[in-house]
Formats: structure tokens, sequence, C-alpha cells
């Protein structure tokens, strides 16, 4: 059976609401807030929808031609799902974040409309069916976001815009090219059609390598993968909500998601392993986790540091989908969701800090525990996350990427799991050691540098609960990894489908 | 290749399709002059009136495609003239209909508002204007070299005429200069018929593509034709009069020059080579470097524009280059490229012409906001005239070949074609053109997210102005996903064989 009207009604959600918010007035907050809180809380609902039908074997599918030969395709499938399910669940939290950030500042209007077009478009990437209309939103998503890059309109702001849309723009191209290419080759492919690359034989092999590497390289801009990540930290500018969705799920992990796509529904895990290709994504990821956080360890802003710990995490994603085994790829594809879900507190963290108490340096943050307590909770959970201890959802993620490891006859790459967790820690401990445990301004020595009273908590209310929730979210996912609809679980789905055909 | 564009027919014409073809040429010339002698300054009774045109149009449309391509001969004496409709002239005709009827709509609004034009110039731009779409339907309809010429040379006086209607001294100095270059490309297009005319002794296109052998007397003939027609379409290295004639002339007409007028020489050159020359690869590629020039080097002058008006002017230069590179992808390739590239040139003709149309409205439109004619004067425009820079952003999107816009469909094809003909060189010409063109439209938008500048005199345009932008701009957008709707006008009565 088939229903094509749930994954349009999904996009449409977030899409229509782009117009609806320019056409009120830029003063009615209340009217936009409603709209915005509903359509992110029915898309959630889609979505659960989807997930159940999903487990029922339902297909959902939408699709019509754009030119001969070209199809628009919506469809659902386990992957997509885990995509959808993050950011629809992450829109609404950030949704709920940047009504309270962006209170009394100008321009609401053009944020919430680009906000939700970027959404939007992270949607469509979820639930694209094949390379084309993958292609159509992530070029989509490069538009909407640049308008948030440079929402603050100072110097700073537009040039750190001017250099993301330079590489996002290129990369974008690059992929199209790619994307043609492979429409040339084979015509119209629908994701999970691996049999078509994998029939063409032996001749057409140097052509799929060099394919997959024009690919790989217009995915691994938005991927920020070394040496193509420098927009990344620049465009830290950004208001708080922005960074923390571009961060956790719009833009790096379309990047990550779309190379995830590539390398399981296009080529098929078994043509890119035999095409040598795994062994250069593994040699790519751990070169970017590695050199990230060395470079995170040497940032002394907090914002800059979770940038390159973003590059970092993200390569996990890359890592765990190179070994090949059913481990590897459940520990990559869980950790799509897993890194989401912290580095979206960590980013909302860094937001309240700053907005509450003008903290933007790390060496500002002395004692800030005493003061904002749960802000201060919620983000050891993050970083202890990241670092992978256990409960939290990080830990899983890097037990099975171990596992992966083995199992895929690298246990190497344990070694680098081990380096990199120590350099997490090194840059993450003297964070929460500062948090905690040194005295600050709370405890009568020196002052904050911009302190303001902006509710009744240690916050307001607007950005304390989102953050908290997603730090909750982040210690569920570990906690119960293994009861049904978990990231794990959705995962392993993904996993089964990928080996066992 | 004379079948897709409908010069192979054995149909006699149904009366129907006549009389309505008939009223699609003459319709806007009647209009206009009523409107000339009314003078009316709303936009909606030319709106409604105007609609009688696109009715026609459509009850066309539908004879054809009951009836399949119509080709008319008129016999004026000694003299034969060839007509014929097949579902590219549709296309065209429609677009025309449409663009014309844009401009209409914006026109009064604009020069009762923001020009406070005074004299006669706002009583000439409805005749004229009539006259303009009456010429370009004459083309799209013209089967044989006569009408083509007769279309050419009305179109080209009408337009010297329109850019003259400011009255102001830099518009006389413009125009006269483009009235220079509109009669040199005249005359050389009139050389080439004549020397075709000499050697085979006919005009009608196709019994010329029968006669014709290659030889010095039709590469003579070629060249007169091409650099005549090249010269009137701006291609590079003929393009340096553009930006100065549209620098001064009124917002609505700027944009059907761009729109049409470029592009209806574009079109007879195309036609011509492939009717005459279908298999002239080496001489394609000719032309076809010369887009690649125009890309890179128009995008270049539209980064380097310091006018917003240049930028757009240079930017139609450069999208030009785009067209060009139909030649050497249509003559002497396989049917296979031929089918795909098709329908990729004449959707990027579409999607340029409306978003070209679209961006001179929006420019115009936020030129009389800010009343600064500078890139860098409009900082702060996005919160002052968000509905302007949106209908320039959704332009630009589609100028850019960005999903999921016309453009960008039309991008795919040519993109597309290059590599199932295994022409490289356009695919790095393209991905240029698309670099360089992200280039100067978003150099426009860093000026208009500028937010610490002090606020100056201000005043918003008529909102009417900037809804008929947008309807344009969106068109070119929703034409992305849509394009199965045009390639299936381009394939009605046997379009597409």
């Amino acid at each position: 059976m088939s229903q094509g009207w749930l994954p349009l009604i999904t996009l449409a959600t977030s899409l229509l609401v782009a117009p609806l918010i320019l056409l009120l007035p830029e003063r009615a907050w209340r009217a936009r807030a409603v709209l915005n809180l509903s359509a992110a809380l029915l898309k959630l609902l889609l979505v659960g929808l989807m997930v159940v039908g999903l487990y029922q074997g339902r297909e959902f599918a939408f699709g019509f031609t754009v030119v001969p030969g070209v199809e628009f395709l919506l469809r659902v499938d386990a992957l997509g799902m885990m995509f959808a399910g993050l950011s629809s669940l992450l829109w609404l939290a950030t949704t709920v974040y940047a009504i309270g950030y962006l209170e009394d500042s100008p321009n609401r209007k053009r944020f919430f409309a680009f906000f939700s077009l970027c959404v939007a478009s992270t949607t469509g990437i979820a639930l694209a069916g094949n390379f084309f209309t993958f292609l159509l939103f992530y070029e989509l998503l490069t538009l909407s976001t640049y308008p948030l890059v440079v929402h603050r309109g100072h110097s700073a702001a537009l040039a750190a815009g001017t250099v993301y849309l330079r590489y996002t723009l290129s990369g974008g191209l690059v992929l199209l090219l790619g994307v043609v290419a492979l429409h040339a080759l084979v015509g119209d492919v629908t994701f999970g059609e691996r049999e078509m690359l994998r029939d063409l034989g032996p001749e057409y092999h140097s052509l799929l390598i060099g394919l997959f590497l024009v690919l790989l390289l217009g995915l691994g801009v938005k991927a920020a993968l070394v040496p193509l990540h420098g927009w990344l930290p620049r465009a830290m500018v950004a208001p708080a909500p922005v960074s923390a969705l571009l961060h956790a799920v719009a833009v790096v992990k379309a990047g990550a998601f779309g190379i995830v796509r590539l390398v399981y529904d296009v080529y098929g895990i078994q043509l890119t392993f035999e095409l040598g290709l795994l062994t250069l994504l593994t040699a790519l990821s751990v070169f970017t986790i590695l050199y990230a956080s060395l470079r995170a360890l040497a940032q002394q802003e907090l914002k800059p540091r979770l940038a390159y710990s973003t590059i970092s995490q993200v390569s996990y994603i890359v890592l765990g989908i190179s070994l090949f085994g059913p481990f590897g790829t459940i520990a990559g594809l869980a950790h799509i969701m897993h890194q989401g879900l912290m580095k979206v507190t960590l980013f909302y963290c860094a937001g309240n800090y700053a907005e509450e108490l003008g903290i933007h340096r790390i060496d500002e943050m002395n004692g800030a525990g005493r003061r904002m307590p749960l802000t201060s909770l919620a983000f050891t959970v993050g970083a202890l996350g990241m670092i992978g201890l256990p409960p939290v959802a990080g830990f899983i993620s890097k037990w099975y990427l171990g596992v992966g490891a083995v199992q895929a006859g690298m246990p190497w790459v344990i070694g680098v799991l081990v380096a990199s967790s120590l350099l997490n820690a090194a840059y993450f401990l003297p964070i929460l050691h500062r948090l905690w445990f040194r005295a600050g301004p709370e405890h009568g020595k020196g002052q904050w540098p911009e302190e303001r009273r902006l509710g009744r908590f240690e916050t307001s209310g607007w950005l304390l609960w989102p953050t908290l929730a997603t730090a909750v979210f982040s210690l569920l996912a570990g906690l119960l990894a293994g009861v049904p609809f978990s990231p794990l679980d959705l995962a392993t789905l993904v996993a089964t489908e990928e080996y066992l055909p | 290749m004379i079948e897709r564009l409908g010069l192979v027919t054995t149909q006699l014409p149904t009366t129907g399709s006549s009389m309505m073809t008939l009223l699609v040429v003459l319709l806007p010339l009647l209009l206009g002059m009523l409107g000339g002698a009314w003078r009316p300054w709303r936009g909606w009774p030319g709106l409604v009136v105007a609609l009688l045109s696109l009715l026609a149009l459509v009850w066309l449309t539908q004879q054809i495609a009951t009836h399949g391509t119509q080709a008319w001969v008129l016999d004026l004496g000694t003299l034969t003239l060839h007509w014929r409709a097949n579902g590219l002239t549709l296309l065209l005709l429609l677009l025309t209909q449409l663009l014309v009827l844009a401009s209409a709509a914006y026109a009064p609004a604009y020069l009762c508002d923001a020009v406070q034009a005074r004299g006669r110039g706002p009583a000439w731009l409805w005749p004229l204007m009539g006259l303009l779409a009456t010429s370009l339907s004459l083309i799209w309809l013209a089967a044989d070299l006569l009408s083509l010429y007769i279309g050419l040379e009305l179109m080209g006086l009408t337009a010297v005429g329109l850019m003259l209607l400011p009255g102001r001294e830099e518009a006389l100095a413009a125009g006269m200069r483009y009235l220079l270059l509109a009669l040199i490309g005249s005359l050389a297009f009139l050389l080439g018929v004549a020397l075709l005319l000499g050697g085979w002794g006919r005009l009608d296109l196709a019994g010329l593509a029968e006669a014709v052998e290659p030889g010095p007397l039709l590469w003579v003939a070629m060249a007169l034709l091409s650099a005549g027609l090249l010269l009137k379409a701006a291609a590079f290295p003929l393009h340096a009069w553009l930006a100065p004639v549209h620098g001064s002339a009124w917002t609505p007409v700027s944009a059907l020059h761009a729109a049409l007028v470029i592009k209806a020489s574009f079109f007879i050159a195309l036609q011509l080579w492939l009717v005459l020359a279908p298999r002239a690869a080496m001489a394609a590629w000719l032309v076809g470097g010369m887009g690649a020039a125009a890309v890179v080097w128009g995008g270049l002058l539209a980064w380097r524009a310091d006018k917003l008006k240049d930028v757009v002017a240079w930017s139609t230069v450069s999208q030009l280059g785009y067209l060009l590179i139909a030649f050497p992808l249509l003559i002497g390739t396989s049917q296979a490229v031929v089918s795909i590239a098709w329908g990729g040139v004449w959707l990027q003709l579409l999607a340029h012409s409306l978003a070209k149309a679209a961006m001179f409205l929006a420019v115009g439109n936020l030129m009389l906001a800010t009343g600064e004619s500078r890139v860098s004067g409009l900082a702060g425009a996005s919160r002052r005239f968000p509905l302007s820079l949106l209908s320039f952003g959704i332009a630009a999107i589609s100028l850019v070949g960005l999903p999921p816009s016309a453009g960008f469909t039309a991008k795919w094809l040519l993109l597309h074609a290059s590599l199932a003909a295994g022409q490289w060189p356009w695919l790095v010409v393209l991905a240029l053109g698309t670099l360089l063109s992200a280039a100067y439209m978003f150099r426009v938008f860093r000026y208009s997210f500028v937010e610490d500048v002090e606020l100056q005199d201000y005043r918003p345009v008529p909102l009417r102005m900037d809804l008929i932008a947008m309807a344009l701009a969106l068109a070119s957008l929703l034409l992305g996903l849509t394009a199965s709707w045009p390639l299936a006008i381009l394939a009605i009565a046997g379009g597409v064989p």
C-alpha cells in the first residue's frame, strides 16, 4: 500500500509556514510563536505516524516526473526516518529556544521564515527518494541558511556569510556535476537500487571511483571533512539557535547523511568495499577526527571550541559507515541522532551563558555552575557524552564503533578512538572543572562580563527548558538504547536491511 | 531538425486557427493604439482587455493540439509569405503575451507614481508596446526570410522608440547608438538574405533547407546573417552597447527588452543554423566558444558593476552565453543528445526571460524606493523592502540556476546533454557561469543585509508593482519542478518526433 500524502504533508508543514510567517507583521510575535510551535508539533506527530507505519511494513511514496527521465520522489525508509525524526524533534526544541533568544531583537520575521525553510529543506533531504530530489533540498538548505548566518548584519557576519557561500555553493556545484554524470551513466537512481551500479561490470570501475570522489567532494563540504571544513568555525558568528541547528542537524548532518546515502543506497556497501573506497573514507575520517580535536584544544572561546568538536564528532559517522560490517553501520547511523542531541544541548548552553552572563570565552566560565546550575548540569551531560562516558548516548556510539572496528579487521581504529576520547576529555574536562570547582564571581571573585536577569529561574524559561529537554533526551538515548524506536533500534533496522538483502 | 521547428507539414490550416493567429498577432497592436489614445492610469482595464489575446492564444493552442502543426501561405502579389505554428511557436507566443501583459500592468503605476512622466512619452508607450508584441509574434510565426526580416526590422525600430521615451539626454544618446547598431545588424541580415535569394531563388525556410548546398556562398550568407543577429542579441564580443541602453530606459521597457527582444534575435539565428547548416559542427563550436566567452566575461562585468541596473544588464550577456551553447549541442550531434538539449535550450530561454523580467522590475522597485542606483545604496534594504528584495532573490535563484528553479532544471538538461555528447568544455563553462552568477547576485544581497547604516529617505513603491515582480519571479521558480508542462507544449503537434 502506498500513501503519498503523508511525506508531502510533512514537508509542507514547515515549507508553508515560511510564507505565512512572511505575511504576518513583524510585531505579531504571539501569532508567529503559535504558528511556529503548532507546525513543529504537527510535524513531529506526522513523523511519528510514519515511523509507526514503517515498523508495520507500510510504504509511503510520492513522486512525479520533472522532465523525461528525471523524477521528483519523496519516499520513507528507516534511514530517512531517523534523520526526519531528529530534525523534527530538534526543530521543536530550537523553535522554543529561538523565540526566547531573539526576544525584542530586530528582523525576527525574516529569521523565522528562513528558519522554517531551513527545516523544510532538512526534512526534504531526509525524505528524498533519489539523488535529484536530494540535490534539490541540499541546495535549498544552502540558500535558506545564508540569511540566518548573516542575520546580525555586522561586518563579521557578512564576511562569514561570504565564506559560507563560497564553500557550500562550490560544493553544491561539484555535487550537481557528479549527480548529472551518475544520471547520464545509469539514469534515475532511486535510493536503495544498489544493483544498478553493481551490475555495470569491472570495466566501469575506474569511472565509478572517479564519480564517487566527485560526489564525496560535493558532500564533504557540508559534512565539514578536513580540509573542506573552513566555513564551519567562521559561521559561529550566527545567533546561538542557528549555530545549534546548523551543527546538530541541518548543515553538517545533511552532508554526513548524503555520504551515508551515497555509500549504502547508491553504491552499496559491497561495491564501495570492492572499489577500495571504504579505506579512503576511514583514512579521511580518522584524520578529521584527530585534526579537529587538536584544533579544538587550541580554541580559547567556547563556540569555536564546540565548532571544532562538531567537525570531529561528525566524522565518527563517516568512520562508522566506513567500517565494513553491521556494527560499524549501527554506530555511524546511531551517532547521527546521538551527536545531534548532545551537540544541540551544548550549543544551547553556550547560548544561555552568553545571554545571561555575557560569557564568550572559556576563562570567563569560572564558577558558573553555582550561578546557573541547571544549564551547567546540561552542559556536563553533553560534554561527558561527547567524551563517551556511560550512560550518555555518546558511549553507545563509541562502543559500537569499537566492536565494528574489530569486526572489520581494523583494530587500530580502537587506538584512534581512545586517542580521540582523550582529546575530547582534554578539551571538555577543563571547562567542567571551571564550571563546578573554581571560584568565580558567584563566590565573590571578579564579576560576570555582562550579567542580565532574564527570568524567574537562572535564565529565561524559553532558553532553559529546551536545554534541559535535549540533555534528558541524550541521557535517555543512552539508557534506553535497547527499547524499540530508540536511535539504536532504528539504526539496527537499517543495518539489517543493508547486510541481509 | 526542421520537423522540430514545424517547417514540414502537409496539412491545410483550419479556419479557426487562421482567425486566432491573426487575432494573436494584431490584437496587441490594436489594444496598444487604444491605450495610446486613452492613456490608462490604472492597470486593470489594460489587463482585462489584454486577456482577450491570451484567450485567442488558448484557442489556437487547442486547435493545434487537435489538428497538428498549422502552416499558412500568404500571397501578396509577387511576394509570398510563409507562416507556421507548432508547439515551440505556441510556447514563445505564450511567453510574449505573459510578459507584455505583466509590463502593461506594471507601467501605469510606474509612470504615474514613480517617473511622474510628462509630455507625450507615456502616450507613445502603449502603441509601441503593442507593436513590439505584434512584431515578436510575427518573428515566432514566420517561416520565410522575408517575414523574419519584416519582424526583425519592426522589432528593432520599436525597441529603439521605446528606449527613447524617457526623453532625457542620456536616453537619447543611448537610443541613438542603439538605433545605429540595430541598423547595422539589419543591414548585415538583409545582405545575407539577398545572397541566399540570389543563390537559390527562394526565401521559404523549408524550401531552402532542401535547396541549399554547402559552399562559399552559403558560408558568406550565414556569416552575414549570424553577425547581424548576434549583434542584436548582444552576444560576446558584440555586447558593449547593452548596459548603457538599459541604464536610462524605463523599467518595464528594460524588462521587455532583456526578456524578449534579445531572445528573438537568438531564436532567428538558431533557427537559421538548424535549417540551413544542420551539419556545420565546427562553426557551431565557434558560436559555442563565443557563448563560453560571453558567460565568463558577462559574469565578470556584472560582478564588477557599480550600478544595479548594470549588474542585471551584464548578467543578460552572461546568460545569453548559456543559450549559445545550444549551437554545438544541437548541430551535428546524435538524436539522443538533441532530444535532451532541445528541451534544455527552450527551458533556459523561458527561465531566463521570466527571471530577468522579474529582476528588472524588482530592481526598478528597489531603485525607486531607495532613490539610489548603486549597489551599495541597498544597505539595509532587507529590513525596509523585504518584498522587492525577495522577488529579486527568487529571480536570482533562477538566474544562478539553483534548485528548485526553472534555471536549475534547464541547466541540468544542458549538463546532461553536454555529457551525453561528450562535449566536456561546456560542463566547465556551465560550472563557471554558476559560480560567477552566484558571486554577482550574492554581492547584491551582501549589501542589503547590512544593518548598521543610518536611516535615509526612502519611500515604498505601490504594492501592485511589487506583486507583479513577485509573480514573474515565482513563475520562474515554480517552472522548475513543473518543467514537464512547457516541455509538453513543446512536444504537441509533432514538435518532437
